[in-house]
């Protein structure tokens, strides 16, 4: 793997090679704890802890851990980690933490933890490792921010709790809409970021893909 | 890198013993402070069913404890005979943790809510200002889609008309099922009437909307898209509320409170 300067670890994963929008990892977290930004602020922190933390360890062990069992040993220590987290949210932020209920616990089959620790913390020093893990989790959570404040400020009027639309039910002119607060909602939302995003830099499109080209291809295919 | 299998086996153990290490460290170091999170979570639930908070009011700790100990008083009963049990210290008391142990508890009756154990005793709370009984608090819980709903069923002093519910544990879907937890539903409980005539616990959550308490007195409106929550919690409010339940309690409260027996 060529060399990465602490910048580009630090820049890259936020916009260039967002977790979300360009890899399309960690999709199922987005669509369940987005409908309101203090849950989505505290899924974020967690995630972006894990990442981190995990990135750091394993790349502290990277030279010890037998290729044979490197996955198995990687999702202990994501394992443990996410477990600590969970405990630490039950301590500190009870009422949030009852509100995430499973998926914090299921940050373990987040995608983008494992992806990073497989892919870049097995190949780089510690503080390089720490740093992409933090800005992967920091690239999660800005997408996952930007879906929470459509998804609150339109299906309940308001930002972080505070009302901003006065929604009918409590007695003020703005009707919420239902659709933000379903998990399809999310789908459109982070549609229409990896949209702006790949707009706004044509070289994250993927290439067009030709039908021929896989039948061409046939068995051996090295297809993603 | 080839690694011989001893190797292998000796890391795989370290890493294990170093995660259970940090892990099991993590758990128990928190413990505490995580078990007053539940029962300050469990006084707050309190107060809101009996009306003395606010849904998602702020308070501190302290608040919330002082308006508790001034305002709840909680009480071990006997489930069968219905009488308060003196001898059982109500802050020590874990109803869940009795209806687990078999000699604290009895093979509970048929019942479409799931119960398989019933606990000999129920912790229960009296809401009382001013030297005046205000409510009785009843604990609930029964199955209803994905896991079993736990809360409590405020009552107002006639024992018949119910003045709030809540849940504080459960496992429905959220936006579905999971809006037993909404202030709005929950709100339509207020003022209906949870046993007919007769003394039979009939209220229910029905298909579709419910008219105003005072024409439609038995039915709550039906959770859209939720149909089996809404059954399940039907189905847990009739069973505590009947002879299995709180029934014995509630008889005799109802003598001794002087509260024209709605079974006359």
């Amino acid at each position: 793997m060529a060399e990465v300067s602490t910048r580009e670890a630090f820049i890259d994963p936020l916009f260039n090679n967002n977790p979300i929008a360009l890899q399309v990892l960690g999709i199922c977290s987005a669509l369940a704890v987005t409908t309101k930004m203090s849950t989505a602020l505290v899924m974020c922190l967690a995630v972006t802890s894990v990442t981190g933390l995990s990135n750091l360890s394993i790349s502290l062990i990277r030279d010890k851990i037998p290729a044979s069992i490197r996955i198995i040993v990687q999702l202990t220590i994501i394992a443990s980690l996410v477990i600590v987290t969970d405990q630490v949210l039950r301590a500190f932020v009870y009422e949030i933490a009852k509100e995430l209920s499973v998926f914090v616990g299921l940050i373990i089959t987040n995608c983008i933890v494992m992806g990073r620790a497989e892919a870049f913390a097995m190949q780089n020093p510690p503080k390089l490792s720490f740093i992409d893990g933090i800005a992967n989790g920091l690239g999660y959570s800005i997408v996952l921010m930007s879906v929470a404040f459509v998804r609150e400020l339109f299906g309940s009027g308001s930002v972080f709790g505070f009302t901003i639309l006065n929604p009918v039910n409590q007695g003020g002119w703005y009707v919420p809409n239902g659709l933000m607060l379903l998990a399809p909602a999310a789908f459109f939302l982070i549609g229409c970021f990896i949209w702006a995003l790949r707009s706004w830099k044509p070289e994250q499109i993927e290439e067009e893909f030709h039908v021929g080209a896989l039948l061409e291809l046939g068995n051996e295919g090295h297809l993603r | 890198m080839q690694h011989s299998t001893g190797y292998i086996v000796g890391f795989a153990l370290t890493v294990c013993l170093v995660c259970a290490l940090f892990v099991a460290g993590s758990a128990v170091g928190l413990k505490e402070r995580q078990e007053a999170n539940v029962l300050l979570d469990r006084q707050k639930k309190v107060l809101v069913v009996a009306g003395l908070m606010k849904e998602g009011e702020d308070l501190s700790r302290e608040e919330i404890a002082a308006l508790f100990e001034s305002s709840i008083q909680p009480k071990v009963i006997d489930l069968q005979t219905g009488e308060v049990d003196p001898t059982i210290d109500p802050t020590a008391f874990d109803q869940q943790a009795e209806a687990r142990n078999p000699e604290t508890s009895i093979e509970a009756p048929e019942n479409a809510s799931k119960i398989r154990r019933l606990p000999k005793h129920a912790l229960v709370y009296d809401v009382v200002q001013d030297g005046e009984l205000k409510a009785l608090i009843l604990p609930v819980e029964g199955y209803g889609l994905w896991g079993t709903l736990y809360g409590y069923i405020a009552l107002a002093p006639d024992a018949r008309t119910i003045l709030g519910i809540t849940f504080y544990k459960h496992k429905e879907t959220p936006g579905l099922g999971g809006e037993v937890d909404n202030p709005l539903w929950k709100a339509k409980w207020h003022g209906r009437l949870a046993f007919d005539e007769r003394g039979n616990p009939v209220i229910g959550v029905k298909k579709g909307p419910a008219g105003p308490p005072d024409e439609d007195p038995y039915n709550v409106d039906g959770l859209s898209g939720a149909t089996l929550t809404s059954r399940g919690v039907t189905r847990l409010v009739r069973f505590w509320l009947g002879e299995n339940g709180f029934g014995p309690y509630l008889d005799r409260y109802r003598e001794q409170a002087g509260v024209r027996s709605a079974a006359a």
